[in-house]
């Protein structure tokens, strides 16, 4: 990474364990990251990968059965795997770093007026006095594309339409100015046309407000739109991390190849499409090697014996397979994701729309 | 067996359907306003359009689950919407069976799986004895990939995609002749979608099938689809074979859509630029708009005004092609 970007968070090493019945389950597997302060970073697998479970983290979000049993997680100065109370917390979750999850329906209350959701946020956590909040409120309404704010103030989350309460869960978010925004699968429960709107909001505001964002999601078209950096993950470990054109362009580790290889966009009419064959790790158990393997049709002798270690193939991207050391066998990406560019650029007109051509 | 003038045999055809709902008021709220078309036999007929479009309450009129206000809808040239007799009910639950979308709550997770792909052949009694029975659910089980050993098991026990597959054998075992997938692969993961629509397409190839796939993600309908009509606020905007729709598409609603898709490629999605569909942009003058034909097989809904400039747009872009 070049040396002059300030590290905004650092996590080191976290392994998470959920206690279900008399069993433990690793859910997170010694993931390190660091977060850059201003930048986007996406993180990308399949559910059940540990990509909600790993940014939970930042904000003490863990359900009750899980902990945190090795790591450690620096902001600001401080380790937030040692805050244990919701006191503790407070100033840094929901003041410092912000959530947006999914499903805007659950994330806001059915019986509680939009106004009143927006302004208590502001009022606990800014001290302001109520007339204040509601004008504060109003305008960062209008921030997010709400028209006519003062008069739909009072309305309940049922009177507008998902999008809409998308926007209303980021006007929250974003009340105390966070530093770091994680999205969690923010477009998910949208439509198309729709999740375009959110995602150019969401850059519009940070480019405006300067915050760190973290996006959650599965979906490729997505990550190839907000991230500068992105983050493959797979069976609680990242496995390959680069740039946004490094992850794209020239993945090394066979499960970005996976995954990039089944996107429907690449998928020839009358032919079948590439998929993943197998079911993701047990967590139950200790894995052993490389996570991956058995669904891996490249995969070595080694990758079901040791597991590989992070290999650099360039001053930001790194996988971790054994692939990448001196000793494998060269191989190339799979055919469908080769010149995965000029085949995009094919299926997309001048403004980037989709488009088919001969 | 009815057919048009294109010449390929007519499996489903929806006449001038309008599906309405009462709200409690006096007005009443039309959900699907005048679709018609055709779905021909043996092909993947997509229905494209965004949450509250009326795609899913179009799919569940022709399974006879919402009553048409108006029109009719024929399967196989005899009316299937409205007052049937009993035994022409029971035809169509044979021979039009639905996927649904989310595997997880379309299964009874009470049931074994025997149970659960068992159900329709108990209901209709589509079998000679226990042993015929259980055959016919092992080979149901085997053609999406399962093994007969998972029958004694429960919905819960299997992954999304496990689950998914249960639910095409669900379907499949009634030997049915037209499947609504409604929007099959959504609640799936990007790696599992993959196997549900190369299933799709296996078991549409060996059992001869013609699909009506609900969906509202433009790039896996063009994987899918032989045809597509896109649908906006209960109304039916554009229809046109699927090669012909990405690459002209007419009606501002369906250019926004196509807009709208994300590229799995940084560099292509620095420069997209999502179009906004903005209806007060469209003819203003109040004029009845229709479905018509714009070239043969592409239809696009418009008034005389919208159509000449849809004409000339059509015309611009092919004559683009043909320089390139």
């Amino acid at each position: 990474m070049e040396e002059n970007r300030k590290v905004i968070l650092s996590a080191k090493d976290i392994e998470v364990k959920f206690r279900v019945r008399d069993n433990y389950l690793t859910a997170i597997r010694g993931v390190s990251l660091d977060l850059y302060e201003g930048e986007t970073f996406a993180i990308v697998g399949e559910s059940g990968s540990g990509k909600s479970v790993f940014t939970k983290t930042f904000t003490g979000m863990l359900e009750s059965n899980g902990t945190i049993s090795n790591g450690s997680v620096m902001f600001h100065g401080k380790d937030l795997t040692k805050l244990k109370t919701d006191k503790d917390w407070e100033g840094i979750r929901g003041a410092k770093i912000s959530t947006i999850f999914q499903d805007p329906m659950t994330s806001l209350n059915p019986i509680r007026t939009i106004g009143s959701q927006i302004t208590e946020v502001i009022e606990k956590h800014q001290g302001v006095s109520k007339g204040e909040a509601k004008q504060q409120a109003i305008e960062i309404m209008e921030r997010v594309g709400i028209q006519n704010a003062a008069g739909r103030f009072d309305e309940y989350p049922f009177q507008y339409s998902g999008g809409m309460r998308q926007r209303i869960v980021i006007a929250i978010a974003l009340s105390c100015h966070p530093e770091i925004l994680i999205c969690d699968e923010p477009t998910t429960a949208l439509d198309v046309t729709i999740q375009a709107q959110i995602i150019s909001l969401i850059r519009d505001l940070q480019k405006e407000l300067g915050f760190t964002t973290v996006y959650i999601t599965h979906d490729l078209g997505v990550v190839a739109n907000v991230a500068d950096r992105v983050g493959v993950m797979y069976g609680g470990q990242i496995i390959e991390y680069g740039n946004v054109e490094e992850i794209f362009f020239e993945p090394c580790h066979p499960y970005t190849w996976a995954l990039l290889s089944s996107l429907p966009q690449l998928g020839v009419k009358g032919k079948d499409l590439y998929y993943i064959t197998g079911t993701p790790p047990s967590l139950y158990n200790k894995i052993k090697g490389d996570a991956f393997a058995p669904r891996n049709e490249h995969a070595l002798k080694v990758d079901f014996v040791e597991e590989p270690p992070f290999f650099k193939v360039s001053d930001t991207h790194y996988a971790k397979t054994w692939l990448l050391d001196p000793r494998a066998p060269k191989l190339d990406k799979p055919e469908v994701i080769q010149n995965l560019h000029e085949k995009i650029k094919k299926m997309t007109d001048k403004g980037g729309s989709f488009h088919v051509e001969q | 067996m009815s057919s048009n003038n294109t010449g390929r045999e007519v499996i489903l055809s929806i006449k001038h359907v309008d599906i309405s709902f009462d709200t409690g008021h006096k007005k009443k709220f039309v959900a699907v306003k005048d679709a018609n078309f055709d779905i021909y036999k043996g092909e993947t007929f997509a229905l494209v359009g965004e949450s509250g479009s009326g795609k899913t309450t179009l799919g569940r009129a022709i399974l006879r689950i919402n009553p048409c206000s108006a029109g009719e809808i024929d399967f196989e040239g005899k009316r299937i919407s409205g007052k049937i007799s009993r035994e022409e009910d029971r035809n169509v639950v044979r021979n039009i069976q639905m996927i649904f979308q989310d595997p997880a709550a379309s299964l009874n997770e009470r049931a074994t799986i025997e149970y659960c792909v068992s159900e329709g052949l108990y209901n209709f009694h589509l079998y000679k004895d226990e042993a015929d029975r259980i055959a016919k659910v092992d080979k149901a089980l085997q053609d999406v990939g399962l093994l007969p050993e998972h029958k004694s098991r429960y919905p819960h026990e299997f992954s999304g995609g496990q689950r998914q597959r249960v639910g095409i054998a669900r379907a499949m075992i009634m030997d049915p002749k037209f499947i609504v997938a409604d929007e099959p692969i959504s609640a799936l993961d990007v790696s599992i979608r993959a196997q549900v629509l190369n299933l799709m397409n296996k078991l549409k190839a060996e059992k001869n099938l013609t699909y009506l796939f609900i969906a509202h993600d433009l790039s896996v309908v063009r994987f899918i689809a032989d045809r597509i009509a896109v649908i906006h606020l209960g109304e039916i905007v554009e229809i046109a074979d699927s090669e012909t729709l990405f690459k002209y598409p007419l009606h501002p609603y369906t250019v926004s859509l196509l807009s709208a898709v994300p590229m799995p490629d940084p560099v292509v999605e620095r420069t997209r630029r999502a179009i906004v569909y903005d209806p007060s942009k469209l003819d203003q003058s109040g004029e009845k708009r229709v479905l018509k034909e714009i070239r043969p097989g592409h239809f696009v809904f418009a008034t005389t005004k919208e159509y000449a400039g849809y004409e000339e747009k059509l015309a611009v872009m092919e004559k683009e092609e043909q320089n390139n």
